[in-house]
């Protein structure tokens, strides 16, 4: 069950979405989702579905992946669709009680699914595609003008890229000390909503503490190779602006316009 | 003047957990002095210090007695801690535990960037490392999908591209399993052997400790013997009074010395000069 989750992971390559630079991969996933959000129309969504299509296309990540990706908010997805189904009013068609289906509803619940179902894939190709690394890198560049507002930037991409690099090893400890308490008889699967938020204390408890521990042993390993914040420090992989990146400038810059004039006419 | 790190009456004494109880010893005065280029390793039981004293090299702990210095450097001086550091580098037990970065390649630069090295011979430095470790090939891998002995090569890794003058490493093997625990040990000597860099070895597997050139066994918070591993091994009375156990070479020597009174010499360090030995006796 945990291994479900892909948010936040990874994959290395050397694919053309690979190589682009963090920051332009950032902004450009900004202006995606605002794009997602101008569509209206069918046109415009295929235009949307074809781009995003070809990053996956491009990048050679598995488009299965990528769908797995979505199975943790797929709950989400069901619940904003009927939600949208049933109480959007307009010309009804079917009708029930206070329940009722109009044509608006049903399309309403066709784009929301589709708009977070894009949301989702374009959020998470970024970071399949891009290392923590690279993204915290990323972000700390284009929010370093925040610096001067006395805001940590540095000091918080490194905990984001800290949390990241995390993220498998505590998921693996997880299921290790899951395993340990079933063969101890903890019951995890049955009994009320209640009963089985209560049978997730072991689970917590040890997770916790050996998270605790991680982060001492972890703090006492960077003082050791000399980490004292961003004082003088340098990069190995400098950003740099490259013809892919101008690229994939352009091509998203002409969608958005594309999206736009869509919009106006409605399609 | 050549003694990379040097102690004298070295103490340490963990705050006491609450108040009204008594700080805990756990270096009591140690002594010792460490020439450059040496490989040392530095044996002890459970809570023998042996831990705390790797600490007191690098400046993490600082004594509550006595002093360390670090190429000449008093640890306790807070102006020193960045070049005590960067002169004595640490690889701990847990691999998980020290690598910072997502990406293999990444992480061995970690130290560079904290360093303010530039990019280009930050990079060069990082190749050279990975290659000397053999885990150039595994340099865009994430550090989960690596094995444990991978990881601590990688961690090694980071080490050697830093260039420390001495490098601590505790309980490096611990957490491996033999294939990985070999790996690693290999990259030790190199460290050692190659790029003639002072390893200091924490350890209770007695099979590493014979591949040090000097071991030093920690008891209760003091030294209790120093010397050449064949000098101190052959002390088996001496290590089991201390709760440690000897190599196997030495165990069945010792044995059959007790048993049949043959009177082997109890020197043999490795399976060669044990079988040697015992083939000259069975004959």
């Amino acid at each position: 069950m945990l291994k479900d989750i892909t948010i936040g992971q990874f994959f290395p390559g050397d694919s053309a979405v690979h190589r682009l630079d963090p920051r332009v991969k950032i902004v450009l996933t900004v202006v995606f989702i605002v794009m997602l959000f101008c569509a209206t129309g069918p046109l415009s969504y295929g235009l949307i579905f074809a781009l995003l299509g070809a990053i996956i296309r491009i990048s050679r990540i598995s488009p299965k992946l990528v769908v797995r990706g979505l199975r943790p908010i797929l709950f989400i997805i069901v619940f904003t669709a009927v939600l949208n189904l049933f109480y959007t009013p307009g010309e009804y068609l079917w009708q029930w009680g206070f329940l009722h289906i109009s044509k608006e509803g049903i399309y309403t619940a066709v784009f929301m699914v589709i708009r977070l179902m894009l949301l989702i894939i374009s959020t998470s190709m970024l970071t399949y595609t891009t290392s923590p690394i690279q993204l915290t890198d990323g972000l700390e560049r284009l929010l370093r003008p925040l610096k001067r507002l006395h805001v940590p930037v540095h000091e918080l991409s490194m905990m984001m890229s800290i949390a990241l690099r995390f993220i498998p090893t505590l998921i693996e400890e997880t299921e290790k000390i899951i395993s340990a308490q079933k063969a101890r008889g903890a019951d995890l699967e049955s009994g009320s909503l209640v009963q089985r938020a209560k049978a997730m204390i072991p689970i917590l408890v040890p997770l916790f503490i050996s998270a605790f521990r991680r982060a001492d042993e972890l703090a006492t390993a960077m003082e050791c190779r000399l980490y004292r914040g961003d004082v003088g420090r340098t990069r190995m992989k400098q950003l740099r602006l490259t013809r892919i990146d101008l690229i994939a400038c352009v091509l998203v810059a002409l969608l958005l316009a594309a999206v736009l004039v869509l919009r106006s006419y409605g399609l | 003047m050549s003694h990379i790190i040097k102690t004298d009456d070295l103490r340490y004494a963990y705050p006491a957990a609450e108040e009204g109880q008594l700080a805990i010893p756990v270096l009591k005065g140690v002594d010792l002095a460490i020439e450059r280029g040496e490989f040392v390793a530095v044996l002890g039981h459970n809570g023998s210090g042996k831990s705390t004293l790797a600490g007191c090299f690098n400046a993490i702990r600082l004594p509550t007695g006595g002093v360390c210095y670090v190429d000449m450097m008093d640890t306790r001086d807070e102006k020193n801690t960045y070049e005590v550091r960067k002169t004595v580098s640490m690889v701990f037990q847990n691999p998980d535990n020290q690598l910072v970065a997502t990406v293999v390649e990444e992480d061995v630069a970690f130290a560079l960037e904290n360093m303010g090295v530039p990019p280009a011979e930050i990079r060069r430095r990082v190749d050279d490392a990975l290659k000397a470790v053999g885990m150039y090939e595994y340099r865009a891998q994430a550090p989960h999908r690596l094995s444990g002995g991978q990881k601590q090569r990688v961690a090694i890794a980071g080490v050697i591209a830093m260039m420390p003058r001495c490098v601590v490493l505790d309980e490096p093997t611990a957490m491996l399993d033999p294939q990985g625990r070999r790996e690693v040990m290999a990259v030790v000597r190199e460290l050692n052997r190659r790029f003639g860099i002072t390893v200091i070895l924490i350890t209770h597997h007695m099979d590493e400790a014979v591949q040090a050139d000097r071991v030093i066994v920690m008891h209760q918070g003091n030294v209790l013997m120093d010397g050449p591993p064949r000098t101190i091994f052959a002390q088996v009375d001496e290590l089991r009074a201390a709760s440690l156990t000897v190599p196997q070479t030495i165990e069945i020597l010792d044995a059959l010395d007790r048993q049949d009174g043959a009177a082997l010499p109890i020197d043999a360090l490795t399976v060669d000069e044990c079988a040697d030995i015992l083939e000259t006796y069975l004959r």
